[in-house]
């Protein structure tokens, strides 16, 4: 059998999706006999221009990380689309558009302003901002253009397969690269996960009836490690996150942030955790209810810390 | 099977076509995919209506059905049945209220319209992904649950119990009776109100399909329409109410008193007491907070005297749990404190009596034996009666509370007969007097003297500006028939305070999970065809919790509570919904969040599965779960995402 043609890339995202491809381990000696890797920016050297000379659907696969913010990013988000049988969004920036995606509650000026003008250790008295293009002695350079709002993978263009997490855990990559080179594939959309449960399922700890007087943030308070953490009043987005990543935080005392996104067959997973924290909150009474909501710091970066693009909202209304 | 749709656009009269283009909606619902047929006409809902509907199905194999009329409440039965009658599944069908949500609210030919094309592609779109649904059945349990025992739930009590089903007949003082037994006579008839309320209470208190529950209250609901679990409260009497023979020793004997509640303070009661002599049942209780045993720990002369050994200072409250197939909340009102109103001098000034005070003083067994008297004693010579205190005024209360013009001239009328030289003023802003024999009364009173005075008085103060005003209260109104302000002394002044709802309506209203009127007062499902029902099957209203009215209208509204119960218990089963929340246990993780939300107790928890199960029998549709499950593991029958998301995109195209 000829070896697969594997491509990765990385738009908007941290690098640590790159880094959770190489935590399979020892694996990686099955995956060099199963396939080459034509082109990986953050391991090897390549042109964006070498890939634009290799004929369409020439790449068997290719895992995509990272959101769409720029042209740059849109711009090989297609090239490798034209280029690939099979389009992976891989990890949530481009799943879901995962903390990248945070800056849909802003726009382009208001995030240059910040950067460029705003912070402490700036220092900008000229106020210049990024140029997507700009004169120089030697000639005109030229670098992508910032866009107003950030863009999930399957937004810019198809995607055959999603592979959530923030990064992937080793299981789940395991899991996307087995069923390339075994050729098992699943239904197109379908997210590449072990379970389709929500985490709450792998997670060990007692679950009794739920009420919740109080909500804490981590640091405030040691939790009991039997039993379930948003008993314990810590926000953890398990009820709401799609399982496969084995509940590791949960079992490291740490409340689940919900990067593996949404549930299976759910549409919003802001909206259902928030929608599921509301029906927990164990009072009546609106000026108590108001109190223990207001323990909630910055709601909204909490409920969609990793789905804002994806979700029905997609991006907050600047005037 | 491919959907078929067939869109029928009603006309409603004019009551939509009059605003809304309906042919143009017709047209437009003609384009929207997967609809076969779209029509409009005059009036969906008549016979020639529905058979549109028939036919369609028929000749053209119509397999679902978008009506673009009123509200579901008012005819989705009605189409429903259309289907079913035509061999489809009743769920084959959605109804778009183009006339509530467009033609009532808008002018606008232009908008009402294009919300009406708007709301008639959500529905096809929302049909297409109906599915067929089976209604279920539940038997209905034959008892019922009466909470309140004045006049309206006595009248619903006997009604049921005489046709030999049981009745558990809850009132929270130690006496049933209400505020009818309070009265001294009625009006416009002036029966004696105790002497024809006592005979039906004692029928209450002996009935063996009646089980009395008094100086009890109701502390927990669950269940449904057929099927309510209750939980009662039944308050340390510390009198044992097996071996009390009602004797009275125990009250003769008693050095301790109180105000008395039945005679609104004008009287005292000992510590342990009944609250009138024809108390039912006639048990007395000790009124913890003033009898010296409990304030200081000793006396106990209740006891050495009770020859039945009947008086138990041990006793605790005691809870106990009944199943009933329908429940009727009779609760009554709350007389208007007129406190508030400081202009009235009430509290302030020595005779100004609200009108519950003055039926106790002019009552033959009230604290004067009958005797209308002032706080000196001596007889009034004049008394004045100021309408509306707290009623129809935007600061209280903006409902009139429809039985104060007419209990304000019986008034009138039994001052001119207990002291025929005294004047009567009667301060009034309209006479209300539309009922059977009201207008006649309002004569009789014409005519025995009373001096009507047309104006809200301003003020009732003591401080005289003339020799004649010395010593009196005197009333200052704008006199509005001649258009200048007066100043009337008088010895009395009554005011004739509104009726509003009890202080505790929103947590009984909780309880029961009705929902309350502006005003309020507990809401009625529909104002005109259904002032009987709540929205809560199987709870039903009757009396002053649902509105302000007097004897005869409360006492019809009881008995139509008490003939719906009876319709459901002859029945003897009802179809509960068939949209209900089902949880798919391949995708439940088991995170227990649903858990304590429902409602009806419908969900339990399955220990070695880890998952969470919905008994189908106990759920209403309600929807609290689907929406809490943050994994979309429980879906709502008839609410699907898929069908939501698509009359969502619907609306917005």
């Amino acid at each position: 059998m000829a070896k697969l043609k594997l491509a990765l890339y990385w738009a908007a995202s941290c690098g640590g999706c790159d880094i959770a491809t190489l935590a399979i381990g020892e694996k990686i000696l099955k995956l060099a006999e199963a396939a080459d890797i034509v082109f990986w920016p953050v391991a090897m050297d390549f042109k964006y221009s070498d890939v634009e000379k290799i004929p369409d659907k020439s790449i068997d696969a290719c895992l995509f990380n990272g959101a769409i913010q720029n042209s740059e990013g849109e711009h090989i988000a297609q090239l490798l689309r034209a280029k690939s049988k099979i389009l992976i969004a891989y990890g949530s920036c481009s799943y879901e558009g995962c903390i990248p995606g945070l800056a849909n509650f802003f726009n382009r000026q208001m995030i240059f302003d910040r950067v460029y003008i705003e912070t402490q250790s700036t220092d900008n008295p000229e106020k210049v901002y990024p140029q997507s293009k700009v004169l120089v002695p030697e000639g005109e350079l030229e670098i992508p253009d910032f866009y107003d709002t950030v863009k999930t993978l399957a937004q810019t263009v198809d995607v055959d397969y999603f592979v959530p997490g923030c990064p992937p855990e080793e299981k789940t990559t395991w899991l996307a690269l087995e069923t390339l080179i075994e050729g098992k594939l699943p239904p197109k959309g379908a997210v590449i996960s072990h379970s389709v449960k929500a985490v709450c399922d792998e997670c060990p700890r007692i679950k009794k009836e739920k009420k919740v007087k109080k909500f804490y943030r981590p640091y405030e308070i040691i939790p009991d490690p039997e039993i379930c953490l948003l008993e314990q009043g810590l926000l953890c987005y398990g009820p709401a996150t799609r399982g496969g990543c084995g509940a590791p935080c949960p079992q490291a005392n740490m409340p689940c942030t919900g990067c593996y996104g949404p549930v299976e067959g759910v549409v919003d997973q802001g909206a259902h955790f928030l929608t599921a924290l509301a029906s927990v909150i164990d009072s009546d009474d609106p000026t108590e209810i108001q109190r223990i909501i207001n323990d909630i710091v910055d709601p909204a970066g909490t409920f969609y810390r990793y789905s804002l693009p994806d979700s029905l909202l997609r991006r907050a209304r600047i005037k | 099977m491919e959907p078929k749709i067939g869109v029928y656009v009603c006309h409603c009269g004019s009551n939509i076509a009059g605003t809304v283009d309906v042919e143009q909606v017709a047209e437009y619902a003609r384009s929207l995919p997967a609809v076969e047929i779209a029509r409009d006409y005059k009036f969906m809902c008549s016979d020639p209506g529905q058979d549109l509907i028939k036919n369609d199905i028929r000749e053209f194999g119509i397999n679902r059905v978008v009506v673009a009329s009123c509200s579901p409440q008012m005819h989705e039965p009605t189409f429903r049945h259309v289907l079913q009658e035509s061999g489809l599944n009743p769920y084959f069908f959605e109804m778009a209220n183009i006339r509530e949500h467009c033609s009532w609210v808008t002018e606008d030919r232009e908008k009402a319209t294009e919300k009406a094309k708007a709301l008639v592609s959500a529905a096809v779109r929302r049909v297409y992904y109906h599915q067929a649904l089976e209604a279920n059945e539940v038997p209905i349990n034959p008892n019922t649950l009466i909470v309140g025992g004045g006049i309206a739930g006595i009248q619903a009590a006997l009604e049921i119990a005489d046709s030999e089903h049981k009745v558990y007949l809850v009132e929270r003082d130690p006496s049933i009776g209400g505020h009818m037994i309070q009265l001294d006579k009625t009006f416009p008839t002036l029966d004696c109100s105790a002497c024809i309320l006592t005979p039906k209470m004692s029928l209450v208190g002996a009935h063996p399909y009646i089980e009395l529950m008094t100086y009890s209250e109701v502390e927990e609901v669950s269940g449904f329409i057929g099927n309510f679990k209750v939980k009662i409260r039944k308050k340390a009497r510390y009198v044992d109410e097996d071996k009390c023979n009602g004797c009275g020793v125990c009250q003769e004997k008693c050095p301790w008193t109180a105000d008395s509640e039945f005679d609104v303070g004008l009287a005292k009661r000992k510590a342990i007491y009944t609250p009138f002599a024809q108390a039912v049942p006639n048990i007395p209780v000790i009124d913890k907070e003033h009898c010296a045993y409990f304030l200081k720990g000793k006396c106990r002369a209740c006891e050495k005297f009770c020859e039945r050994d009947a008086i138990n200072f041990e006793q605790v409250d005691q809870f106990v749990e009944i199943e009933v197939g329908n429940i009727i909340l009779t609760t009554g009102y709350k007389l208007f404190d007129p406190t508030p109103l400081t202009q009235y001098g009430y509290g302030r000034l020595d005779n100004v009596l609200t009108s519950l005070e003055f039926e106790r003083l002019v009552n033959a067994v009230g604290p004067t034996n009958g005797k209308i008297s002032l706080k000196d004693g001596t007889e009034p010579k004049s008394v004045a009666i100021i309408h509306c205190v707290g009623s129809r005024d935007a600061n209280y209360h903006e409902y009139c509370s429809r039985v104060c013009c007419m209990y304000s001239m019986k008034f009138a009328h039994l001052v001119s007969e207990h002291i025929p030289e005294a004047t009567v003023y009667e301060f009034y802003i309209d006479i209300r007097s539309a009922g059977k024999g009201f207008e006649e009364f309002y004569n009789r009173v014409l005519k025995e003297g009373t001096t009507f005075f047309r104006g809200r008085p301003g003020e009732v103060t003591n401080v005289a500006e003339t020799p004649e005003e010395k010593g009196k209260l005197v009333v200052q109104f704008e006199d509005t028939l001649v258009g200048r302000q007066r100043r009337i002394p008088v010895d009395m002044v009554i005011l004739s305070c509104g009726l509003e709802p009890q202080q505790d309506a929103e947590e009984v209203a909780r309880l029961f999970s009705v929902s309350r009127s502006a005003d309020g007062f507990f809401l009625e499902k529909h104002p005109k065809l259904d002032p009987v029902a709540t929205m809560t099957d199987g709870v039903f209203v009757a009396g002053c919790c649902q509105s302000p009215k007097d004897i005869p209208d409360t006492v019809a509204q009881a008995s139509a509570a008490a003939a719906r119960v009876l319709a459901l218990i002859s029945k003897g089963k009802v179809e509960i919904e068939a949209a209900t929340a089902v949880i798919d246990e391949e995708k439940c993780s088991g995170c227990r969040i649903c858990n304590l939300l429902c409602p009806y107790s419908a969900i339990s928890f399955v220990e070695d599965k880890k998952v969470s199960r919905v008994n189908e029998a106990l759920c209403k549709g309600c929807g609290t779960c689907v929406a809490a499950c943050p994994s979309s593991a429980i879906t709502q029958k008839h609410f699907t995402a898929e069908q939501i998301m698509a009359e969502l995109e619907g609306i917005l195209v």
